[in-house]
């Protein structure tokens, strides 16, 4: 692959997981919070097979694999919990959900 | 032409986070623009021999997760960004900005110093059969766990987003 | 080293009997908040005394038939109480002849006393009586007074101690809805607690002393086989006790038997710590005649006569013991002259009384102490309980100059009284005076004791004084024309049986009681060998010095002894019988100095300026306000919360947004710190 090294998918990885946190840390839209952290597993996915690549073994392979059927998991009862959430407080706005504030 | 391709679905990949991120009106452009997300990352994995999973990520993900992502949102009735203040505020943008762009460039620099290469691996690395393989023999209990997990899952999605009868 | 032991199991059952007779009655009143009938209680709370009473009966029996002199001891070991490396403190019981003689004394006229408060505490009208709660209180004390008598070592003497003294409390302050009564038990109790203070001064000092020795114990027949390994230690006094006599070095026995004393004074009211002792008499008659004259106050004398083995090494202490005691006596003596209450007038005569013993104790003659123990037992028992048939026939009047001629509205109580002062006013062939003349007898011989000359004309003179009041208080009483009122007089009755039986018994001990000590001369008058079989009984535990002396010389001494006390009874009887006219006269002639000792010289008066209120003041205003509610409460307790408080409510809540961002953001930036901490050597 020419003058594409291991390293440039790391990089890759690396600055798609940055956005992803900076959209966990400051979207209000739970929605979009949720899809943010959605990015970030998909950034560590890009990771783990990176290395794998580079290593040989496929053992990244099958990290992968299960990473997204836990992501797919999570998002199913996360918006579960969403949907209860909205229906109950008629609001999207992650800051309104501070109960246990002071 | 593999460097070409890299080039491509990386910047696709990273400008559609961004617009995950940085989208302001309504979340449905969020969604939309996962999927681009994922569909380049699809394209990255399948250039690192990753096939399979490259495969699962376009049917899973963009395929599945990211459909339940809009249906919610269209079962939620959104309009706008459903948020009643300013969504991001301005220093947060201005401070996440700084930190995306100057680790970018930093990572780019030493970028410049890294050339290490691509071990040989044989034919069939990454493929559905050599993962199947591998999956149902030496990981097969993972597989069963999995299996466990995503039928608690679905069980915990039902019981939760049921509607409670008065 | 130590010889064979004889075990015997009964001995556990004379203290037990009454604890589990005062467990009944107690956990049948709290639980059951009812009283049982009567008929039960009584056969419960008397039995149990009785039943101990036949026991120790025949162990004693045993014990002084079936057992060689020189092992003569019955031990029961019931556990192991403390063992911590090489010291062992058992829960065990000894009876030798020292711990046999007390244990029929107080179960003896324990029982007898028992029988008696069955008519006594029978028609209580108070809003606080409680005929059961008495029993059980008294049952108790018994338990404890046993424990205290039948202990193998120091720690189990020490459980009964404290337990008469708690006993002692609750039973004085039994009516307890009066206010005095209260008070008084509270004061006896804290008077004790003071010599309570220096018993287990002395403990530890002996412990202490005999741990560094190499032998660590404080089992009395342990000890006294191995004091010699203490004889000849000394203590360093300092620099500030300069003025006590024998400084620098004192002898370490010698300071443990002075703590050990000032236990034995605080129990046994002895100078200071007598004080105590009249206020008791707030409690009911039986009380006053079980605990305050027949068993607890001997307690102090059968310790020093129990720790006889070291008392025999500190000569410093035996003078201090004997002068105190003496001093005791006579002082004592004078305020019981001029006393109005019958109990009072008992009770600063048993005051007294306790000073003879000490002063037998501190001659080395125990063995005299012992046996005045159990004649005063006997006699002041009889004169309190025949006080309390006075007390009710007269409907509860202790006043003496409001009494009268009930010797003939009272004749079996009258007869009782009489004998009794007879007996404590060493009348031969009653009990007092043989008991009486041994202790005398003592002290004019004891040539190791510092002015002992002085002691026995102290003691004389005590002698000539307590016929003197004792008698007065029985022609007060029961001679002469009633000076009762109208309604008073109309209702003189004599007592109910359950009360005169003991009298009549008690009575018949004072008279014989004095046989069982009859020294060897009179003995031989009669042809008896060796008929001071309490003596000889006694002997080989408490090694009391041995005189030699002729028979002229003893019989002249008695023969003086009987002088003084008739002369005393005359000098009564004529100002008290034939001439009252008198006795206005002569008090209005000495009237300042009758007034100090009317108010018993005003020692409670001093104390109480001197100690009470300065301690009381230093309380209130130092400990209580500053250090208390100040210090402890205040900036301790109250100010570590409100500093917890403040820190929280003023900072540290404000990490608490309820937001999940502002948590992640906290979770990211320790990761990152992390990550970096650990990757910062790569």
């Amino acid at each position: 692959m020419g003058d594409i090294s291991p390293f440039h998918f790391q990089v890759v990885a690396a600055l798609i997981f940055m956005i992803g946190v900076l959209g966990v840390l400051t979207r209000r839209n739970m929605i979009v919070v949720f899809m943010c952290i959605e990015l970030m597993l998909n950034a560590a996915n890009l990771s783990l097979l990176g290395f794998s690549r580079e290593i040989g073994n496929d053992q990244g392979q099958i990290l992968a694999f299960m990473v997204m059927v836990v992501a797919a998991v999570e998002v199913a009862v996360g918006l579960a919990i969403i949907i209860s959430l909205v229906r109950n407080r008629d609001t999207m706005d992650i800051e309104d959900v501070s109960q246990l504030k002071w | 032409m593999r460097t070409a391709l890299f080039w491509v679905f990386s910047i696709s990949a990273v400008a559609s986070a961004l617009g995950v991120v940085g989208n302001l009106r309504s979340p449905i452009n969020s969604a939309l623009s996962l999927v681009v997300s994922m569909l380049a990352l699809a394209g990255l994995y399948v250039l690192l021999e990753a096939q399979f999973v490259g495969l699962i990520q376009v049917m899973v993900y963009a395929g599945a997760i990211v459909v339940l992502f809009l249906f919610v949102i269209m079962l939620l009735n959104l309009r706008g960004s459903g948020t009643r203040g300013a969504e991001l505020q301005p220093i947060m943008k201005a401070i996440g900005s700084l930190v995306v762009f100057g680790s970018t460039l930093w990572l780019v620099r030493t970028l410049a110093a890294d050339r290490a290469p691509w071990p040989d691996v044989d034919a069939g690395f990454g493929t559905t059969r050599a993962m199947g393989e591998a999956l149902y023999t030496d990981y097969v209990l993972s597989v069963q766990v999995a299996g466990v997990l995503l039928l608690a899952g679905i069980v915990a999605a039902v019981v939760l987003a049921k509607k409670k009868v008065d | 080293m130590v010889e064979a032991v004889t075990e015997n199991a009964a001995l556990r059952w004379i203290p037990l009997l009454p604890l589990i007779a005062a467990a009944i009655s107690g956990a049948w009143l709290v639980f059951g908040r009812r009283e049982l009938p009567r008929v039960a209680v009584i056969a419960l709370a008397c039995g149990a005394p009785i039943a101990s009473f036949a026991i120790a009966v025949v162990q004693v029996f045993a014990l002084a038939t079936e057992l060689p002199a020189d092992a003569r001891f019955y031990v029961d070991n019931l556990y192991t109480w403390i063992s911590a490396g090489d010291f062992h403190a058992e829960l065990s019981f000894l009876l030798d002849p020292l711990s046999a003689v007390m244990v029929l004394v107080v179960t003896g006229v324990g029982s007898l006393i028992h029988v008696y408060s069955v008519g006594y505490m029978d028609d209580d009208h108070r809003d606080d009586r409680g005929f059961q709660r008495f029993f059980a209180y008294l049952n108790l004390f018994m338990f404890s007074m046993l424990m205290l008598v039948l202990g193998d070592n120091l720690l189990v003497m020490f459980v009964g101690w404290e337990g008469v003294g708690v006993c002692s409390y609750l039973l004085i302050g039994f009516w307890y809805l009066d206010d005095y009564n209260a008070k008084c038990g509270q004061k006896a109790f804290v008077v004790n607690r003071i010599g309570d203070f220096g018993f287990l001064l002395g403990i530890f000092l002996l412990f202490w002393s005999f741990a560094q020795a190499g032998v660590p114990t404080v089992e009395f027949r342990e000890m006294a086989a191995n004091v010699g390994l203490l004889a000849n230690q000394t203590v360093e006094l300092p620099a500030w006790l300069s003025f006590l006599p024998g400084y620098p070095n004192w002898g370490l026995v010698t300071l443990a038997c002075l703590c050990l004393f000032i236990g034995a004074a605080g129990k046994s009211a002895q100078i200071p710590l007598y004080v105590w002792l009249p206020d008791a008499m707030a409690g009911p008659t039986p009380v006053s005649a079980l605990i305050h004259a027949a068993t607890m106050v001997t307690a102090g004398v059968y310790m020093v006569c129990r720790m006889s083995f070291a008392y025999s090494l500190a000569p410093g202490a035996m003078a201090t013991v004997a002068w105190i005691g003496a001093l005791t006596a006579f002082f004592a003596a004078t305020i019981g002259l001029a006393q109005t209450d019958i109990k009072k007038v008992l009770a600063y005569s048993t005051v007294s009384q306790l000073g003879y013993m000490f002063l037998a104790a501190g001659v080395a003659a125990y063995s005299s102490a012992i046996f005045h123990v159990m004649t005063h037992a006997f006699f002041k028992a009889l004169l309190f309980l025949a006080a309390g048939s006075v007390i009710l026939g007269m409907h509860h009047e202790q006043d003496i100059t409001k009494m009268g001629g009930l010797r003939r509205r009272m004749p079996v109580t009258w007869a009782v009284f009489l004998v009794g002062v007879l007996a404590i006013s060493g009348v031969p062939p009653f009990s007092g005076f043989f008991s009486k003349d041994e202790i005398l007898l003592s002290v004019n011989l004891a040539h190791g004791i510092p002015g002992h000359e002085w002691l026995w004309l102290i003691g004389l003179a005590t002698a000539f004084l307590t016929a003197f009041y004792m008698f007065r208080l029985y022609y007060l009483v029961f001679t002469g024309e009633s000076r009762a009122d109208r309604h008073t007089q109309e209702h003189i009755h004599e007592s109910g049986n359950w009360i005169l039986f003991p009298l009549v018994v008690l009575a018949v001990l004072s008279v014989i009681g004095g046989f069982f000590g009859l020294p060897d001369a009179y003995g031989e008058l009669f042809g008896v060998e060796e008929s001071n079989s309490l003596h000889h009984f006694l002997q080989p535990v408490v090694n009391a010095a041995e005189h030699h002396v002729d028979h002229a010389t003893e019989f002249g001494l008695a023969a003086i002894t009987t002088v003084v006390g008739l002369a005393g009874i005359a000098l009564a009887t004529l100002l008290y019988y034939w001439r009252r006219d008198l006795v206005p006269k002569l008090v209005q002639a000495i009237q300042p100095l009758y007034a100090l000792v009317r108010d018993r010289y005003r020692i409670d008066e001093l104390y109480d300026a001197a100690i009470v209120r300065p301690l009381a003041g230093l309380s209130r205003a130092v400990l209580a306000r500053i250090v208390d509610q100040g210090l402890i409460d205040g900036v301790l307790v109250n100010g570590t919360a409100n500093f917890v408080r403040a820190t929280a409510d003023g900072a540290l809540k404000y990490l608490q947004t309820g937001q999940a961002q502002s948590y992640l953001f906290a979770m990211l930036l320790g990761g990152a710190l992390l990550i970096a901490w650990l990757v910062r050597g790569a």
